[in-house]
């Protein structure tokens, strides 16, 4: 176990080093650059103020040297300022980062939660009124766009019934936890309502999988009671398959939900990686793409290791 | 549709909530990178610095030049401007300006001359990052009278000698010590390491709150000896889709949206169909000059005749009336109306696709049998047609134009490219047919960067200069030239009209209207006043009021 522990970091490390190669390539091979963009707004903006501003900001430097040099600062553990920002690229970064994590948390939780609920129900009762109203709530949570559906709790519950606020992560000037936590329920709300949407037809198909093996008809034989059988066996074998979806998930966690922070002026990491890669901040959109990709991987890592708990069957020699 | 119904029946069932009237909140669409004054460009940093910092002079709302900061404005006749002969036969300006005695930054420290001589040095480092250093190139030196008064010596001599808005104070108090190091400073100024320091601030309020891509907070500066503002918050809140943004104000969570930075035309004038009744909606047109840049290195495009059957084959009017409610004005040049130096004596361009059709059959292009146009080589007079991909108006406008170019026998493929893209590479490299896009400019700015021939973006410049059509016709330059040093504004005005004239008659672009800004105000708001320039309606607002 602790060899392939040991491999699988190693590997974790090899493809985030390539991941950054390709990443700043990519960037770099997008047409354009901020400057540009910045003299396209100001008429008075002269030439030779975007050569200087190109030479100060490095990129009139080949993307090759420019790559050469954030890696060995990176390396150093410097990874630079954030050019959109004017800040260290933590700086921009924590921020954005605390603030997914309170909106990406709670609505990963309360999606799996809702899901491990409603696919156990269907599950257990298929073809029934209740699996039917089940496989409605997923195809409409699937189908429904994120924008739309931010829309419509937006102009019920914001503009209509005017419960709670419209956008924005707290109300100007007041810093307390009640009023964020108002400001958290519209889009909690909206992640929650999709994530669970997709993650209860996965539950549903385990659990009725696992409803169907030789050992849950042993236990029933041997008297195990129906909510032994469904919580203790069933669910447990039923859980491995949604672990590797769950862990997929997890990099959202700190790569952010772009649509849903958009629409509800929410300043999270989904924003600030499109902003980054946009803006050709380098330094901040491949740290911030790192951080998402290296958390997924982890996230996997962390998901084989418990297919062993989960499943006596699996080990890793 | 949905969402209106929805909103329908919410507005049944629940009471919107009450607005506030000693507190603003105003929806904007961005959020500002910095608030450093002289780095980076950004609407929505001039939307959120109208509040908080004061220019030495700027355009107000009837485009003329006043002092914000300084008690006068320089001029011959005052006898604070005074040319002067530089070494080599040029002409250059001496310029004296005084501090207004009562300008204070928020923390009290005054506002003094250090603070002109600091900024200064920020202005002319290389390194400090200031994104529009041209003025500051201008400026050979200064002399400090006093602690209040300064002059400028500027090497050149040039009709708006007296705009010095690009010269944004910076508090020497505080900054010095961000620019020890000058490379650092665009990292290490206060306005982004500690924005809401009340020392960066000299105008009627001051940053108190500051939460990165959510929203600013404004309260007043104590130490503003102006009058007043109305308001004891002002937060400006960014919302970037402009659908939830509409929901935002319906909520109550935004008060009004801002004209510069708001709901584009379209859904302005959807917005104001559906709840109009409930705010005040202004329409400002201004100098955002929509056109399509024709690359004159085209054959098809450098012949006039084919130009001119272009523009006859457009019904602008029908454009501006089905699409902009008649809200944004035909364009008959690049010169807005309210612009000092327009003229209305320039060639016009009404509808008239049988005079368009004539122009292309002399132009050697007759109609082949699926209605498009062939020359003698059996070449297709067609085009593609490229704007900024994503903008709703410019593809509805698009597919307009593509219709109407049709009947004429013209075929138009729209191919769009996202800004970055089309503003980046294709215009600079003149990888274009036609190229639909708008020119920002200022009152009276003299359209060197788009229409002098020494702009034209090449290899052998290294593709800089904003002339993507590739104009180049000496007359043209020489009234660009002109226009630059004449300071009489009754000669100005003739070379201005010229311009215009020859501009109208040569089309190296087809002018399309002047872009409306739409300003989305609660009805117990009154003062706003939107100016059609560079200048946000946030400067003034001291003027704004709300009635009980």
């Amino acid at each position: 176990m602790i060899r392939y522990t040991a491999i699988r970091l190693v590997e974790i490390a090899a493809i985030l080093v390539l991941l950054s190669f390709i990443v700043y390539a990519l960037i770099g091979l997008m047409p354009g650059d901020p400057i540009d963009l910045m003299r396209s707004s100001d008429p008075r903006m002269s030439a030779a103020d975007a050569a200087r501003l190109k030479a100060l900001y490095g990129l009139d430097q080949p993307l090759l040297l420019r790559y050469a040099g954030w890696a060995r600062q990176a390396l150093a553990g410097d990874l630079g300022y954030s050019r959109l920002f004017s800040v260290p690229v933590w700086g921009a970064l924590l921020p954005r980062l605390g603030n997914s994590l309170m909106l990406m948390l709670p609505s990963f939780v309360l999606a799996f939660a809702l899901a491990l609920g409603l696919g156990t129900a269907a599950a257990r009762r298929p073809g029934s009124r209740l699996d039917a109203a089940v496989n409605l709530f997923c195809f409409a949570g699937i189908s429904l766009p994120t924008f739309w559906l931010a829309l419509i709790l937006i102009l019920v519950f914001a503009a209509g019934l005017g419960w709670l606020p419209a956008s924005g992560i707290a109300t100007a000037g007041i810093n307390d936890a009640a009023d964020r936590l108002r400001h958290l329920v519209l889009p909690v709300a909206t992640l929650t309502l999709v994530s669970a949407a997709s993650y209860t037809r996965y539950v549903r198909a385990a659990m009725r999988e696992a409803l169907a093996q030789d050992h849950i008809r042993t236990a029933r034989a041997k008297g195990a009671s129906e909510a032994r059988v469904v919580l203790h066996h069933a669910l447990r074998s039923a859980l491995v398959p949604v672990t590797t979806i769950l862990a997929l998930s997890f990099g959202g966690l700190v790569s952010g939900a772009l649509v849903t922070e958009t629409m509800f002026g929410y300043p999270g990491m989904g924003k600030l990686i499109f902003d980054a890669v946009m803006g050709n901040d380098y330094n901040l959109a491949l740290a911030a793409l790192l951080l998402a990709a290296a958390v997924t991987m982890a996230a996997n890592l962390a998901a084989d290791l418990a297919y062993a708990w989960l499943d006596p069957r699996v080990s890793y020699r | 549709m949905m969402p209106a119904a929805v909103l329908l029946v919410c507005a049944i069932i629940g009471p919107l909530r009450a607005a506030e009237r000693d507190s603003l909140s105003i929806g904007i669409t961005q959020f500002p990178a910095t608030l450093n004054p002289n780095i980076d460009v950004m609407a929505a940093k001039s939307y959120v610095l109208g509040l908080s910092l004061r220019p030495f002079t700027v355009y107000d709302a009837d485009w003329k030049l006043t002092c914000l900061l300084c008690t006068e404005l320089p001029s011959i006749s005052n006898g604070l401007a005074v040319p002067v002969d530089l070494p080599g036969g040029k002409k250059g300006i001496d310029l004296t300006y005084t501090i207004r005695a009562d300008a204070k930054w928020a923390d009290g420290a005054p506002v003094t001359t250090e603070d002109v001589r600091f900024t200064y040095d920020v202005g002319r480092n290389p390194q400090s990052g200031v994104s529009n250093a041209e003025l500051y190139r201008r400026i050979g030196g200064i002399d400090i009278k006093d602690a209040r008064t300064f002059t400028l010596h500027v090497d050149k001599l040039t009709f708006d000698y007296a705009a010095i808005q690009d010269l944004m104070l910076l508090p020497a108090h505080i900054e010095r010590d961000a620019f020890a190091d000058p490379a650092q400073y665009r990292l290490r100024t206060l306005y982004n390491t500690e924005p809401t320091n009340p020392g960066l601030y000299n105008g009627p309020y001051r940053v108190s709150e500051f939460v990165g891509g959510s929203h600013i907070l404004l309260e007043p500066n104590p130490h503003w000896a102006g009058p007043p503002g109305r308001f004891r918050r002002i937060t400006i809140r960014t919302i970037e889709n402009t659908a939830a943004l509409e929901a935002n104000l319906l909520s109550g969570t935004v008060d009004m949206i801002a004209g510069e930075l708001g709901l584009p035309l379209d859904e302005g004038l959807a917005f104001a169909k559906r709840h109009g009744d409930a705010f005040q909606i202004l329409y400002k047109p201004g100098l955002v000059y929509e056109h399509i840049d024709l690359n004159l290195g085209r054959p098809a495009l450098a012949d006039l005749q084919v130009r001119e059957a272009l523009i006859l084959g457009l019904d602008r009017e029908a454009i501006s009336r089905q699409l902009f409610d008649g809200r944004q004005p035909v364009a008959a040049s690049f010169v807005n109306p309210l612009d000092l130096g327009y003229t209305d004596d320039v060639p016009r361009y009404r509808f008239e696709p049988i005079r368009a059709e004539a122009l292309l059959e002399a132009a050697g292009w007759g109609k082949g049998g699926d209605g498009i146009r062939r020359n003698a080589e059996g070449q297709r007079l067609s085009f593609e047609l490229m704007t900024t991909a994503g903008n709703r108006s410019r593809e509805l406008v698009e597919q307009v134009l593509q219709s109407q170019w049709r009947r004429i026998g013209v075929d138009i493929r729209i191919k769009n490219e996202p800004a970055r893209v089309l503003f980046g590479e294709t215009l600079p490299h003149r990888r274009f047919d036609m190229a639909m896009y708008a020119w920002i400019s200022s009152p009276e700015n003299v359209p060197r960067s788009i229409l002098h021939s020494s702009e034209i973006p090449s290899e052998a410049n290294g593709f800089v200069g904003q002339n993507a059509t590739g104009y180049a016709n000496p007359e043209m330059d020489r009234l660009i030239d002109a226009l630059e040093i004449e300071l009489e504004a009754d000669k100005r005005k003739a070379l201005w009209a010229e311009a215009q004239r020859l501009y109208a008659t040569e089309l190296p672009s087809l002018p399309l209207y002047f872009r409306s800004d739409v300003f989305v105000l609660p009805k117990w708001l009154s003062g706003v006043r939107p100016t059609g320039n560079q200048s946000p309606t946030t400067l003034w607002i001291t003027d704004w009021s709300a009635q009980p």
